[in-house]
Formats: C-alpha cells, sequence, structure tokens
C-alpha cells in the first residue's frame, strides 16, 4: 500500500508527459496575430516564440511607420531572455513533482503556474497596450482617438487591417497543460478528502 | 397607274435583289456556339489553366496570357528594349543587348520554345530566337525574365530556331538568308551558288544552369532553313528542317525560289554529328566574333563577352549526316508527331500536305534509295520512298501543324484562312473551321510535345481588319482561341496580341506558378553598389563620377536631398529597393534624363546614368504607385557649375552635418 500523501500512479504518469509537453513550448510559437487587409489577400503574421519573433516581422514593421508604432525588435523585450528558463523551470518542475509524487507539492505547481499564466498574460497585454498607444506625433497618418491595441484574443479592425490574436501551437499545449494539471490537482484534492 | 407600273417594278427589283444578297454565304463572324463565354470565363480573382507563352514578332518581346480567357498577364523584354521596365536603359540590362555590332535596341523575335524533359515541358525556361541580328535567348520562368542572349555566327537570319531536342540538350539556330561564312564576305551578291553557306548551330543547354554554349555548326549548302523540329521517341537523335530557295536564288525570290516543283527537308542526324565532333572531325573556326550575354542572379547584372570560336562540320564532307527529302513548294513547318514517327511537311504554294514516316526514312537510307544526283553533295532520298502518304485537298498554302493527344493533327492555312484537323494515320480530313483572317502558326497545347495535353488550339492570325474596333492603319494582331475537345473545333475567342505571334507555347499553369519567385532576397543580394540599409545611403564622388547609393522603402528616397552635383558628371544612381514584400516595387526617375525609369523589384539594386545637362534644381521621385504616400516619395538634386565650391551633401529628414 502506498504512502497516502503521494500522488495516484496515473497523475504522475500525465505529469511526466506534461513536463515533456512543456519542453517542447520552448521551441514553438506560443501566439500569434495574424493581420488582413484588402491588399494582403496572403495575410500577414506575427509569430511569438519563447525567445524571439517569427512570422512577416519586418514588413510589419515597415506598414506599422505609417501609424507611427515602433518597430519591433526581440531585443526590447527581456521576456525573450527569461521566458525560456521559466517554461524550462515548470518542466523540471513538473518531472520532479511527478517523479517524487508528493500530493502538496501539486498544489504548490498548481499554483505557481496558474501564477505564470496570470502574470505572463497581463505582460502580454502590457506590451500591447504600450505598442498601440505609443505613436509617433510626426506620423504621417494620425487619426484622432485611436490606438492601435491588438485584442489579446480575439478579432480587432484596426484601420484597414484586421487583427485576430490566438494562441499557436506552443500556446495550446501550455493551456492543456495547465487543464490537465487542474484536473490532476482536483483529482488528488478529491482523493485527500475521501481518505479522511 | 404609270406610276403604279414603276412602283410594282422598283418592288419586284429591290425582291430580287435582297434575295441574291441572301444567296451569298454568310460571313463566319458569327459562328460561336452559345457557351463560348461559359467556357472562357474565368471568374475574378480565379486562375487560368494554362500559361500561353507568345512570341512577339517585331515587338522584340515575349508575352504570357493565361488560357482560355486570353488576359495579358505580362510582356517579358527579350530583344528590345523596354523603357517600363528599364530594359536596355539601366546599367545592369544594357550588357544583355550587346552584340559583335554592338547596342542592338530592337529584334525580331520569331519563335519560342520550352526547355524539354524526356520530349515533355519541363517549365524550366523558354528559349526565343531573334531572325534580325541572329541571336538566342533562354527566359527563366521563375523569374520571368531574360537571363541569357548568344549571338549566332556565320548565319544570316535566324529563323529556323529555337527548336529543341527531346530533353533540350541542344537548341538549333539555323540560317534562312545564307551568307558567306564570317571573314569571308566581300564577294559579288550573284556569286550566291558559290561563296553562300547555309549553317546549323547546335547550341547546347546546361541541365542545372541553362547557360548556352555552341557545341558545334554544321556547314550546308546556300539553302534557306526556315522552320524545324527535332525528332523525339523513335527518331530521337534526328532534326527535320524545311529549307526553300533549293533555287539557290540571290534576287526576287519571290519568284526565282519559287521555281522548283519540290524543295526539301533536311533530315540530320545529330547523335552522329555529335560522335563525328567528339572524334576531332570539326574545323576550328577563329574569325568569327559573337556575343555571349548572362544575367547573374547574385549581382543582378549582364555580364557581356565576345567569343571568337566555333567548331563547324561541313555536312557534305560525310555520308551518313544528313539527307535530303524532296517535300513540294517551299516548305515552312515541319512537325514531328508526338509518337516521333511522322514528319509533316507543309508547303506554303502547296496543295496537299506530304506527310513522311521516319521508319520508311531509316530503310531508304540504308538501302540508299536515294536520287541518281546528290543535291550539292548531300544524298536525296526518293519522295516516295519517305512518304507515309498525302492529305489530298486540305486547304490552300499549308504553314504548319502541330498535334493533339487523340492522334489528330491541326494544320494551319494561309491562303484560305483556316484550320484543317486530320487523321495522322488514315489522312482522311475531320474538321475544317476558318480563321479571322490568314492563320499563320497555330499552337495546340502541348502539341509539340510527346503526350500533348490538346484541349485548346490557338490560331494566331497574320491580318486583322474588322475584327477589333479600329485604331487606325496599325491594328493589333489577332489571335482565335479554339475548343478542340470534340470531334469538331469550336471558336471559343478572339484576343488581340502584341507584336507579331509566330509561334506560341501553353504550358499547364500548375507546371510555373507554384515556382514563381515572388521577391528578391536583399540578403543574397550581392551587387557591387548595392546599399546595406538607410544608414549606409551615400554619395560619392570619384573625379568626375558622381555614385549615389539610393534606397527605397514606403515611402521615402534616402537621401532625397542631393547637392554637390557638377555640370560634366556621370551621375550613377545605385538604387536598392528595401521591401521584402511581394508585389512592392518602387521605380526612379530623374527630370530630363536621356534614359527610361527605373523599376526596382524588391531587394533588388539597379543603377541609371544621368549626365546633367544644365545647372539647376532636378526633382527625382518613385514613379510606380507604392503606398498611400506614393507622391511624397520624392526629392532634389542640385546642379552646380563646373568647379563649383558647393560641396557634396545629402540626407534624408534632417541634415547631417
Amino acid at each position: 500500500m502506498k504512502n497516502s500523501t503521494s500522488i495516484s500512479t496515473t497523475n504522475r504518469i500525465i505529469l511526466i508527459v506534461c513536463s515533456l509537453a512543456l519542453l517542447s513550448v520552448i521551441f514553438l510559437p506560443i501566439w500569434r496575430i495574424e493581420l488582413d487587409a484588402a491588399q494582403y489577400p496572403e495575410g500577414l503574421e506575427l509569430k511569438i516564440y519563447s525567445n524571439k519573433l517569427a512570422g512577416q516581422v519586418e514588413i510589419i514593421n515597415g506598414l506599422n511607420h505609417y501609424i507611427g508604432m515602433k518597430t519591433l525588435h526581440a531585443d526590447d523585450f527581456i521576456e525573450f531572455t527569461v521566458l525560456p528558463y521559466l517554461i524550462g523551470f515548470f518542466a523540471l518542475a513538473f518531472l520532479a513533482v511527478g517523479l517524487r509524487g508528493n500530493r502538496k507539492s501539486i498544489y504548490w505547481l498548481f499554483g505557481g503556474f496558474v501564477l505564470f499564466g496570470i502574470v505572463a498574460m497581463v505582460d502580454f497585454y502590457r506590451w500591447l497596450y504600450e505598442y498601440g498607444h505609443d505613436l509617433d506625433p510626426n506620423a504621417p497618418i494620425i487619426v484622432p482617438g485611436m490606438a492601435y491595441q491588438p485584442p489579446l484574443i480575439g478579432f480587432k479592425q484596426l484601420l484597414n487591417f484586421g487583427a485576430f490574436s490566438i494562441p499557436d501551437i506552443g500556446g495550446w499545449i501550455f493551456i492543456a497543460v495547465g487543464i490537465l494539471l487542474a484536473y490532476c490537482t482536483f483529482i488528488e484534492f478529491r482523493r485527500s478528502r475521501a481518505k479522511r | 397607274m404609270k406610276l403604279k407600273n414603276y412602283l410594282l417594278f422598283g418592288l419586284a427589283a429591290a425582291t430580287m435583289t435582297a434575295s441574291f444578297q441572301a444567296c451569298k454565304p454568310k460571313g463566319a463572324g458569327s459562328a460561336v456556339s452559345g457557351d463560348a463565354a461559359q467556357r472562357t470565363y474565368i471568374p475574378p480573382g480565379q486562375h487560368d489553366e494554362f500559361y500561353n507563352f507568345v512570341s512577339g514578332g517585331f515587338s522584340g518581346q515575349m508575352s504570357v496570357y493565361g488560357l482560355p480567357s486570353g488576359r495579358l498577364f505580362r510582356v517579358i523584354p527579350v530583344f528590345s528594349v523596354d523603357p517600363e521596365k528599364g530594359w536596355g536603359f539601366s546599367e545592369e540590362t544594357k550588357p544583355m543587348l550587346q552584340t559583335s555590332h554592338g547596342f542592338v535596341p530592337w529584334d525580331d523575335l520569331h519563335h519560342i520554345e520550352a526547355s524539354f524533359t524526356d520530349g515533355m515541358p519541363d517549365g524550366k525556361w523558354m528559349f526565343a530566337n531573334s531572325n534580325n541580328t541572329p541571336r538566342l535567348a533562354r527566359i527563366n520562368l521563375q523569374t520571368f525574365r531574360t537571363d541569357e542572349i548568344i549571338e549566332i555566327p556565320n548565319t544570316g537570319g535566324n529563323h529556323c530556331s529555337p527548336f529543341t531536342t527531346e530533353n533540350s540538350e541542344y537548341v538549333i539556330a539555323a540560317t534562312r538568308f545564307s551568307v558567306p561564312p564570317d571573314g569571308e564576305g566581300d564577294v559579288p551578291i550573284d556569286s550566291y551558288k558559290e561563296n553562300f553557306k547555309g549553317h546549323i548551330s547546335f547550341v547546347s543547354v546546361d541541365k542545372q544552369t541553362g547557360e548556352f554554349d555552341i557545341s558545334f555548326q554544321l556547314k550546308t549548302p546556300g539553302l534557306n532553313f526556315d522552320l524545324s523540329s527535332a525528332g523525339k521517341g523513335v527518331s530521337n537523335g534526328w532534326l527535320f528542317m524545311s529549307c526553300y530557295n533549293s533555287e539557290q536564288a540571290h534576287t526576287l525570290l519571290e519568284v526565282n525560289s519559287s521555281k522548283n516543283d519540290k524543295d526539301f527537308i533536311l533530315a540530320i542526324n545529330w547523335k552522329k554529328a555529335e560522335e563525328y565532333i567528339k572524334a576531332g572531325k570539326g574545323k576550328k573556326q577563329n574569325n568569327v566574333r559573337y556575343a555571349h550575354n548572362k544575367w547573374d542572379e547574385h549581382t543582378h547584372t549582364a555580364k557581356h563577352e565576345i567569343k571568337t570560336e566555333v567548331t563547324v562540320l561541313d555536312v557534305t564532307e560525310f555520308e551518313d549526316l544528313a539527307y535530303l527529302i524532296p517535300c513540294p513548294k517551299s516548305p515552312h513547318g515541319t512537325d514531328v508527331s508526338p509518337t516521333g514517327e511522322f514528319i509533316v511537311g507543309s508547303g506554303k504554294l502547296a496543295a496537299l500536305i506530304p506527310v513522311f514516316s521516319f521508319d520508311k526514312l531509316q530503310k531508304a537510307i540504308s538501302a540508299k534509295d536515294f536520287e541518281s544526283e546528290l543535291y550539292d553533295g548531300i544524298p536525296v532520298v526518293k519522295y516516295e520512298s519517305a512518304l507515309h502518304g498525302e492529305v489530298q485537298k486540305p486547304g490552300l498554302g499549308p504553314l504548319h501543324t502541330e498535334f493533339d493527344d487523340k492522334g489528330n493533327a491541326y494544320t494551319s492555312f494561309f491562303v484560305s484562312s483556316e484550320v484543317v484537323k486530320w487523321n495522322i494515320n488514315t489522312l482522311e480530313i475531320l474538321d475544317r473551321q476558318p480563321t479571322f483572317y490568314s492563320v499563320g502558326h497555330l499552337m495546340v497545347a502541348g502539341g509539340n510535345a510527346k503526350k500533348p495535353f490538346g484541349k485548346y488550339l490557338v490560331a494566331y492570325n497574320k491580318i486583322t481588319k474588322d475584327r477589333f474596333l479600329p485604331t487606325g492603319p496599325e491594328l493589333c494582331h489577332s489571335a482565335q482561341l479554339f475548343d478542340i475537345s470534340g470531334d469538331k473545333m469550336e471558336l471559343l475567342l478572339d484576343f488581340p496580341t502584341i507584336g507579331e505571334p509566330h509561334y506560341a507555347q501553353a504550358l499547364p499553369a500548375d507546371l510555373i506558378k507554384e515556382r514563381s519567385l515572388q521577391i528578391y532576397d536583399i540578403n543574397a543580394n550581392k551587387h557591387p553598389h548595392k546599399t546595406n540599409g538607410e544608414s549606409e545611403a551615400r554619395v560619392e564622388r570619384n573625379g568626375n563620377i558622381v555614385r549615389v547609393y539610393m534606397t527605397t522603402i514606403r515611402s521615402h528616397l534616402t537621401p532625397d536631398v542631393i547637392e554637390g552635383i557638377q555640370l560634366g558628371d556621370e551621375v550613377y544612381f545605385h538604387v536598392t529597393n528595401l521591401e521584402q514584400d511581394w508585389d512592392m516595387p518602387h521605380g526612379f526617375a530623374i527630370k530630363g534624363a536621356n534614359n527610361s525609369e527605373l523599376l526596382i523589384m524588391p531587394g533588388e539594386t539597379t543603377t541609371l546614368k544621368w549626365v546633367p545637362d544644365r545647372v539647376g534644381i532636378f526633382p527625382f521621385y518613385c514613379t510606380d504607385f507604392c503606398s498611400a504616400l506614393h507622391q511624397e516619395m520624392t526629392g532634389y538634386a542640385r546642379v552646380s557649375a563646373q568647379g563649383s565650391n558647393v560641396p557634396v551633401k545629402y540626407y534624408t529628414g534632417e541634415k547631417t552635418e
């Protein structure tokens, strides 16, 4: 009979799988912003990785100069240095909890992961806000009262461009990991209650 | 009473006239079936099924249409300058039009043919020939630009070209106006028979790069080579060329070269010629001068060089290299059927079409079934010995034949202005349709390949008259699209063309569209005068040479203020388009330049030479509407007097002093 404070084997396997999944997130795009306009039937795409920006960054920068938006450079974001380590840290934490199998640690892990998710989204929102609002007053195109903040998630029309912001494959993995972790935490919580 | 009689008589006369008019056959101008519009209509935003590459004749260019819509997509400059694209005006493209005669700004682009792999178009290149100053060109189907031009020595009128062998091992060039070999030209023109020679060039094509090289030339009697087709399938290794002027006349050819009842098709065993060349039987000729111009995709610049040697094999010195087949009345088209077995000769003045059999030709050659006399040293195969049969009463003035995927042939008739469909095996006529008017070449999609695509036929007509809204004395040439998928050919569409199309190719869109280039990678741009970003934009003076290293990006030119230029300077604007976005070219032009504009594709560097002719301020601007602020994409150059002390100065936005 196992120690009553240890995690079930199924949940331990789930946590280890999650750990591997999180490792893959380091190398996958996490978020993407799709831009569509009449002149861009093929669409433009900005892909956000844990450590870089990809997609048609140069073209988007070129277009953004009309409205005086600052150009995007990976070097301007401290996040791109920190994020891979943070994700790596969580991957290790998932692995550790999965291997060690201590029930209390899964609560800590859950709490930490949720916190990380919230902080990340707040940070993302802050950047979107800043880029959307901090506009060059000498820009060729100034529409009074207009800001160009892309939506955190979902669709928004910004002048001639429609901006569609959604998680990319890495982001979906991240969300799936969160759901699985919530599920494991809930099961473990119920098991601990049942023991009493 | 009298009046009534008059009226009755008048009425009778009017009725008679009207009914006589009704007896006159109606023109077939409206003979179009009801759903033709539907079958050629490509809804907005959708793509055509075929690319149609069409020679531009005396325009010197090649145009690109869609089929079945007949919509014009592009005109690719080849042998003629094109100010719209800066072709022949920019420093980078000028070398492309250099020849041994210097810069030649125009030519007559006669035919085009696709590059082939195993007898099928492979979508890599189009080949084109120029008739006036004999040259061959290779057009890249990724960039839709001319990549290479080579001049053909010993040749006058390179008409019988650019037909290629089954795997495009060679592109053929041959003389239509026989001339004395280069370096032996100062002879009386009436010594034609003695001194004038034909030359057939075998220009090899590198399988990877496409690069041309004149492998060897075959020297022949002074015949006029008109058109040719390489053997394929069973006849691979052979080349068939129509020749007229077997009379070897040098004046009033209209009459003097039309005397003989039969001229010839020249059959050449080119594999044998290759063997003789390998065995060192060719003679090196070192008194030739011919241009070889190549586009360098890394520097975006053409290089021109003059070559001085060619290897020549005299066909009359070998027994088993070339044979003549008699062919009625000044043949034009010589077209090989998809299997390679049949060779169709089209005598421009003939009233029948002879179809020769490759198998019978081979048997006749091995049996030495020849006419008793050689023609200027070349054996003449007996007409009947090589003949598969004749298409009887096909029409008047057959010119050119192509094939479909069902064993049928289609021949154009200039004089009787029609296209005639007949069966290759039975030689039976199946259908005939009028063309408007006087068709020259025709084209079936893949009609010169081993497996024709069929479906569409386009007739390229020489006379237009009333087909479109009149535009004064000068009219466009019209093309007519037929659906040939059924038993009867159906006219679907008339469309106007550029210049005079002599031949065309249709390639399935899928073969080309995915590989079409969108931008030039700016990081791969190795132009020696490239500007790496706006921070490197500058003006440099070296003696009286002023180089402006300029960049373009929406929506400004850097620099846009330039001072310190003096009268007597030669100014070179090296313009680099920094864009890396599809369909975002910028243009460049400056007031008073004795030059065209530049049109610079994303990632490309292009140079405009400007020699200012007076002191003053010269505006320059972007000529291609690039963005909402295109009108603002302008600048000024100041030209001062010679020896002035105005320093070289340049900036955009703010002064950099």
